[in-house]
């Protein structure tokens, strides 16, 4: 059964180095492949996602060496749910590559499997040196996909963020040394268990291995200040690329989340996050407003979400986590759905996806209704998920004695992404008035964008049950000693 | 040798952070690749230093810890790997963009 636990990570490595062993395949090979390894992921995401749901946690030693000194792989609640997310997004993400964003340059789908490869193992490994080595492998999959098709805003915006990621990379390298060299071990349960009997003399130095952290988790995640490369970046991939990576941010989340509950705590970080997200949170609400582009549009929305997410985190609360965690599903599939939806538009008017009047999209109004399921969701309105993730995060920061300010700045935050995306929404479907030159495509086409998109009102659909997994999912990070006994046997218990 | 060891680590960083914030990206990849030697070699040092000492538990007397050498290693085949692209990507900006600044200008607007 466990062995169930490698199939995330072997399945598109496997697929990844089928296709680039192939050498060039037909488009039409690469395709079947690529899709049948992304249907096989989701199979496998859901059967774990069932098993994790029961409360177990499995690990998994590779290469069979025991817990402290080998690579261990390890499925919780939340690991079980960032898969399944991952899977889920990756395939509609593909389908839509296949309208022909996949043919603009090679080695495509190789890339977007091993995308995937360093995205599952990044959420299933529990070892903080296995967590960097996965880190790399999604980035150097990133760099490439995200100059896929070429194009000098492409080529500047992917060198801004490889060396941002690289020095990123360094201080991580840098944190791990630490924690190393203070503790001995790598292993997070170990290492959450041995951080709870440091002697006082080293407690500084963890404790700047964990800030130092917190500043790559941030840059992943694209924490204002550490925000600069998301929207240039973002804005200028193809919009499958960008729909995938409405999960990369996720994965900064995710770290922040595992380490900090896990190993040091909510003291250390907990001010620092949450000032953090609320400044997050307000430049992001400019950045929604001033955009000229609905694809920069879109992603300013994926930097509000940060905001938003990490606000319910920094909280440490079972609350709060859980209502992050909800916000963090719904806002994902939903912001990779507006991108898909973003590059719809922009094929079928001449100002591509302009904030400017003048030809309105071939499919107008069926793209209207999409774009405004996207947008109320977006923006937090009822009946969509949206409102019920910001209802959660804001109930839960009730218990915060910054109260004033989280209220503030997310409900105001949350007025301004709904102003700019009712005058995206006018400006494109009822100011522009020229009946468009290229023909409506096939409807088809739009179908991975219209379920994503949608997932804003299905997801609210079974709030009930998602809330209900998400609390669990919080107690369970929130008592470390089961995680911790999980690795390492009933050996050591943290307390 | 601590403080040898400490002194040319900081020297390194310190180097790279310097080249790390000029305007070409000439500057920008060699930092790069100043701050990763400084990691490195931070990397490798979290193990203590130790001279004369086999990284093997079997034999007899003093050991030295083996896992730090398979990081820097693992660490090292990383780092290389991303300097060449990023060398090759900055090459291909200077191509594209005509100018080898890293906000992509050209000339000193």
């Amino acid at each position: 059964m466990n062995l169930l636990l490698i199939l995330p990570v072997l399945l598109p490595l496997l697929t990844g180095a089928t296709l680039l062993a192939l050498a060039r395949p037909a488009l039409r090979t690469a395709r079947v492949l690529s899709v049948a390894s992304a249907t096989a992921q989701l199979a496998v995401a859901v059967t774990l996602f069932t098993t994790a749901a029961d409360g177990l946690i499995l690990s998994y030693a590779v290469g069979d060496w025991p817990a402290p000194f080998g690579i261990t792989l390890l499925l919780d609640r939340l690991s079980s749910l960032m898969v399944l997310l991952t899977a889920l997004l990756a395939l509609f993400a593909l389908l839509h590559a296949l309208g022909g964003v996949d043919g603009r340059g090679a080695g495509f789908h190789a890339l977007f499997q091993f995308q995937l490869l360093g995205l599952n193992g990044a959420f299933l490994t529990g070892d903080v040196f296995n967590l960097f080595v996965f880190f790399e492998i999604l980035l150097i999959a990133s760099y490439t996909l995200l100059l896929h098709g070429g194009g000098a805003s492409r080529t500047r915006a992917g060198l801004h963020y490889v060396v941002l990621n690289l020095v990123g990379s360094s201080l991580f390298l840098i944190a791990v040394g630490v924690l190393y060299g203070v503790l001995g071990t790598l292993n997070m349960a170990d290492l959450a268990a041995r951080l709870a009997a440091v002697p006082a003399t080293d407690i500084m130095l963890v404790e700047s291995a964990g800030l130092l952290l917190l500043v790559v988790f941030g840059l992943k995640s694209a924490l204002v200040p550490l925000h600069f490369w998301l929207v240039p970046a973002y804005s200028s991939a193809t919009a499958p690329v960008a729909a995938l990576f409405a999960i990369m941010t996720k994965v900064g989340v995710y770290a922040i989340v595992r380490v900090y509950t896990l190993m040091f705590g909510a003291a250390l970080v907990g001010p620092w996050l949450l000032w953090g997200a609320l400044v997050t949170l307000a430049v992001a609400g400019i950045g929604v407003l001033a955009s000229r582009e609905l694809r920069t549009q879109v992603a300013w929305l994926v930097v509000f979400s940060v905001g938003t997410l990490l606000t319910g985190v920094s909280l440490f609360t079972g609350m709060g986590i859980s209502g992050a965690l909800y916000y963090l599903v719904h806002t994902t599939l939903v912001s990779g759905g507006l991108f898909l939806l973003a590059d719809l538009i922009g094929a079928q008017r001449r100002e591509g996806t302009y904030l400017t009047s003048g030809e309105y999209p071939a499919a107008r109004q069926w793209l209207a209704v999409l774009f405004l399921v996207g947008a109320i969701a977006a923006a937090g309105l009822p009946p969509t998920s949206g409102f019920i993730g910001k209802v959660l995060v804001l109930q839960a920061g009730l218990e915060s004695p910054e109260v004033t300010w989280l209220w503030t700045t997310i409900l105001v935050g949350s007025f301004t992404v709904l102003l700019a995306l009712s005058r995206a929404g006018s400006v494109i479907f009822w100011k522009s008035n020229r009946p468009p030159a290229a023909a409506a495509p096939h409807w088809l086409g739009s179908v991975p964008a219209a379920v994503l998109v949608s997932a804003g009102l299905w997801l609210a659909l079974v709030g009930g049950p998602l809330t209900a997994y998400t609390d669990a999912t919080a107690v369970q990070l929130l008592s470390r000693g089961t995680y911790v006994s999980a690795v390492l046997g009933h050996v050591k218990e943290a307390p | 040798m601590e403080a040898l060891v400490a002194l040319a680590i900081g020297v390194l960083v310190g180097c790279g952070v310097y080249l790390l914030l000029r305007r070409h990206s000439f500057s920008v990849v060699f930092g790069l690749v100043l701050l990763s030697y400084g990691t490195n070699l931070f990397l490798f040092a979290m193990g203590r230093l130790n001279t004369h000492r086999e990284p093997l538990v079997s034999l007899p007397g003093p050991y030295t810890d083996p896992l730090p050498q398979a990081l820097v290693l693992t660490a090292i085949v990383i780092g290389f790997a991303m300097t060449a692209f990023v060398l090759v990507l900055a090459l291909r900006a200077r191509g594209m963009l005509g100018s080898d600044r890293v906000d992509g200008r050209r000339g000193d607007e």
